[in-house]
């Protein structure tokens, strides 16, 4: 079952990149992980030409080196304070993946690794690739090299919980404790380029950023706990694998990038319909709000013409369209809610205020 | 000998005017700290030119370009609604608009490329740029839409230094800000867009920032900004894609970065003021300043206990008192005449060395009252 396979590995690999990706979020880095991805390009193709094998776990440990240098020649070039920090980001990954793709392309475009699998991947390929020991089939190797890293992320995430939300949250509380935020942040950016590595054969160098950044923000969207953001993000993370591999093979197409299109496709969602950051639940609120103040004012209008002289003429639904410059339609949805609430009594175009419509006046004038 | 080939006049022509283009509009992006806004553009615009591709069939550099500006457009304003509406920062809304939007353009990619009538179509060129390919009706599609940019640029002159600097001054003026904010966005794309076949979508961002970044260096004034970012882009986009064009394999987008990138290096190190070797100068001259200071004073305290305040003393003993080698500073000190070096190792006070050393220690402690 290749296609089983496929999900299970898609699976663990998304899953392993959404552990870190949540911290990212919190912490407002997530772009470094955009940076991180690129630059481990020039570790891989250098260890590569070295090793010449692109399965080598000495691979890893090289272009995780090459993540964290871009890390740390970027906060370097941000501290000189010559560029702003956006502007630093910006160009020292595009320098590290430029001589990773020029070094492809000049020594390594006739073997396995060339253009194609820099953006996207072999995870089609991946069940070819087994591991054999014992005489037994263990499966596909890729998930034998992804699920140490993802156990090593759990493991991290596990230990370091209350560390991570406390500089997340306070990195200032963090260090006035003791803890050095630089250390974690390190640390943090460590997991960050193995998981990249890792993930770079399956899904290629810059979709990992989405797997690492999308569930998460998606998750961020819909819940303000951290072990809620994490459970989420997992849930995300299965859920687009299992999809996108589906999409996959439905229109044949890139695997990766459908698994991706499909986290894309929840935070859609999740950006329209989040019960309290969601746009659609943004607007109504909005709209309920600006109709529940114009209720109110129109019973404020109406307490003060009371037992005057003119109150015949004033308060009328009429007078609500001119005097007030509400909108035929929108007087209509402030009238309706008067009544609903028994606040005003109408009688044809004629409104008066009932004893609950007074007091509500009495009490926003007071407010 | 130089011959002009025809191709190489195009590629050189059309890499200069986008690396001219972007250069320009990249200050703009760079200083209002927009740079990885570029970033999420140049990703999004992927989907764009496959999408172009998929609804016309039809490989003209118009309807990818239209395309391209579209969904490159509609990122960008994804990002703000999302920093605008929701918890998530910019970085977030970034990270998730480029990747998502270029994971969807991989797979029209694929689309497009199982497609057997269009798996000629080239497409994949727009991935790591391609001088190569670039035909004189894309240079023409590319001189027309970079020329409108510049000129709505000089146009706009004054209403985008200001939403550049002080947004708030500027709504203050009565400046529709967030309309202007609109229009600098949507010039950025274009220009993004124009490079995009040399470039390409995965590169283009240092385009916009590179040249801006080594601008920047040199100069604060804006206008001598926008010129040389534009120059700085021109030229590496001309010497890069000559490069790529010349040698076999040399791929475009990643020759004309390094190309950029060695300007920013260099400009980052050797601007005069800004360069960060100056400032490293000035570093070490300020601490010899202070250590040969600080050992005039220690001299004056010996001084102030012998009977002859000009008596000569060991160098480890001023080592020792200085906490830290002596010799480069009595050197310093020598040169200015306020040291002699009688014999050996031994270093005693000048007359002028003398009065300088009440002067330092009124400098360093206030006065002599501040520490009798």
């Amino acid at each position: 079952m290749p296609f089983l396979d496929i999900i299970i590995l898609a699976s663990i690999i998304s899953v392993g990149c959404v552990l870190p990706g949540v911290f990212l979020v919190l912490r407002k880095v997530a772009l470094m992980s955009d940076a991180i991805s690129h630059a481990i390009l020039l570790g891989i193709v250098v260890g590569f030409l070295i090793i010449k094998d692109l399965h080598s776990p000495l691979l890893i440990v090289g272009a995780a080196l090459a993540g964290i240098l871009t890390v740390f020649l970027t906060e370097m070039l941000i501290h000189s304070r010559r560029l702003k920090k956006d502007a630093a980001i910006g160009l020292i990954f595009p320098v590290f993946f430029s001589l990773g793709v020029i070094l492809i392309n000049k020594f390594a475009s006739d073997v396995h690794l060339d253009n194609d699998a820099v953006l996207l991947g072999e995870i089609a390929y991946s069940p070819l690739n087994r591991l054999y020991a014992f005489g037994m089939d263990l499966g596909p190797m890729a998930i034998w090299i992804m699920l140490p890293i993802l156990l090593v992320n759990i493991l991290f995430i596990y230990s370091f919980y209350k560390e991570l939300k406390l500089i997340s949250f306070d990195p200032g509380l963090a260090t006035a404790l003791g803890f050095s935020p630089s250390i974690l942040h390190y640390a943090l950016m460590s997991l960050v380029s193995i998981t990249a590595v890792g993930a770079f054969n399956a899904v290629g160098s810059i979709l990992v950023v989405a797997l690492m950044i999308t569930p998460p923000a998606t998750a961020y969207l819909l819940t303000e706990r951290v072990s809620k953001m994490i459970g989420i993000s997992i849930l995300i993370a299965i859920l687009s694998s299992i999809l996108g591999v589906g999409l996959a093979i439905l229109i044949d197409a890139s695997i990766a990038g459908c698994i991706v299109t499909m986290t894309g496709v929840f935070f859609l969602l999740a950006l329209c319909f989040s019960p309290q950051q969601g746009l659609v639940f943004k607007y109504f609120f909005a709209k309920k709000q600006r109709i529940l103040f114009a209720a109110h004012m129109l019973l404020v209008h109406m307490s003060s013409h009371e037992g005057t002289s003119n109150e015949s003429e004033e308060n009328t639904i009429r007078n609500m369209t001119t005097h007030m410059r509400w909108t035929e339609r929108f007087s209509k949805q402030v009238s309706k809610l008067v009544v609903q609430h028994n606040w005003v009594k109408r009688d044809k175009g004629a409104l008066s205020l009932t004893p609950l419509g007074r007091e509500t006046a009495r009490s926003v004038i007071l407010r | 000998m130089i011959t002009l080939d025809y191709t190489l006049m195009v590629v050189g022509l059309g890499s200069t005017l986008l690396g001219l283009v972007s250069g320009v509009l990249g200050s703009f992006a760079v200083l209002r700290k927009q740079s990885l806004l570029g970033d999420a553009i140049s990703h999004a615009a992927l989907p764009g030119i496959c999408l172009g591709f998929l609804v016309t069939m039809d490989k003209s550099p118009i309807f990818l370009v239209l395309g391209a500006i579209f969904t490159g457009w509609v990122g960008a304003f994804l990002v703000s609604l999302i920093v605008k509406n929701t918890v998530l920062k910019q970085d977030a809304a970034l990270g998730v608009i480029l990747s998502v939007f270029f994971g969807f353009g991989l797979v029209l990619l694929t689309l497009i490329q199982s497609i057997p009538a269009a798996s000629q179509s080239g497409l994949e060129s727009f991935l790591f740029g391609s001088a190569a390919t670039l035909l004189k009706s894309d240079v023409i599609v590319m001189s027309v839409l970079g020329l409108i940019v510049l000129s709505l640029t000089s146009i706009f002159w004054k209403e985008f230094k200001l939403i550049s600097f002080d947004t708030e001054f500027a709504a203050t003026l009565g400046l529709p800000t967030s309309k202007l904010d609109l229009f600098l966005n949507t010039l950025i794309v274009i220009s993004i867009v124009i490079g995009l076949q040399t470039v390409g979508v995965v590169l283009m961002s240092a385009l916009i920032i590179a040249p801006a970044a080594a601008a920047r260096q040199w100069t604060d004034k804006l206008a001598h900004m926008v010129l040389l970012s534009g120059f700085f882009g021109a030229l590496s986009g001309c010497i890069g894609a000559m490069l790529s064009a010349t040698i076999p394999n040399l791929p475009t987008g990643p020759t004309i970065v390094i190309t950029i990138s060695v300007f920013v290096f260099i400009s980052l190190l050797f601007a005069p003021n800004r360069g960060l070797v100056w400032g490293y100068i000035r570093h070490l001259k300020d601490r010899n300043n202070i250590r040969a200071k600080t050992m005039l004073a220690n001299l004056r305290l010996f001084s102030e206990r012998d009977t002859d305040p000009f008596y000569p003393h060991e160098l480890s003993a001023l080592t020792a008192i200085g906490r830290g080698p002596a010799k480069k500073a009595m050197a310093e000190l020598h040169e200015q005449g306020f040291v002699v070096n009688p014999e050996g190792n031994l270093w005693g006070l000048t007359e002028s060395g003398l009065a300088a050393s009440k002067l330092v220690e009124a400098e360093m402690f206030g006065g002599s009252d501040a520490i009798s």
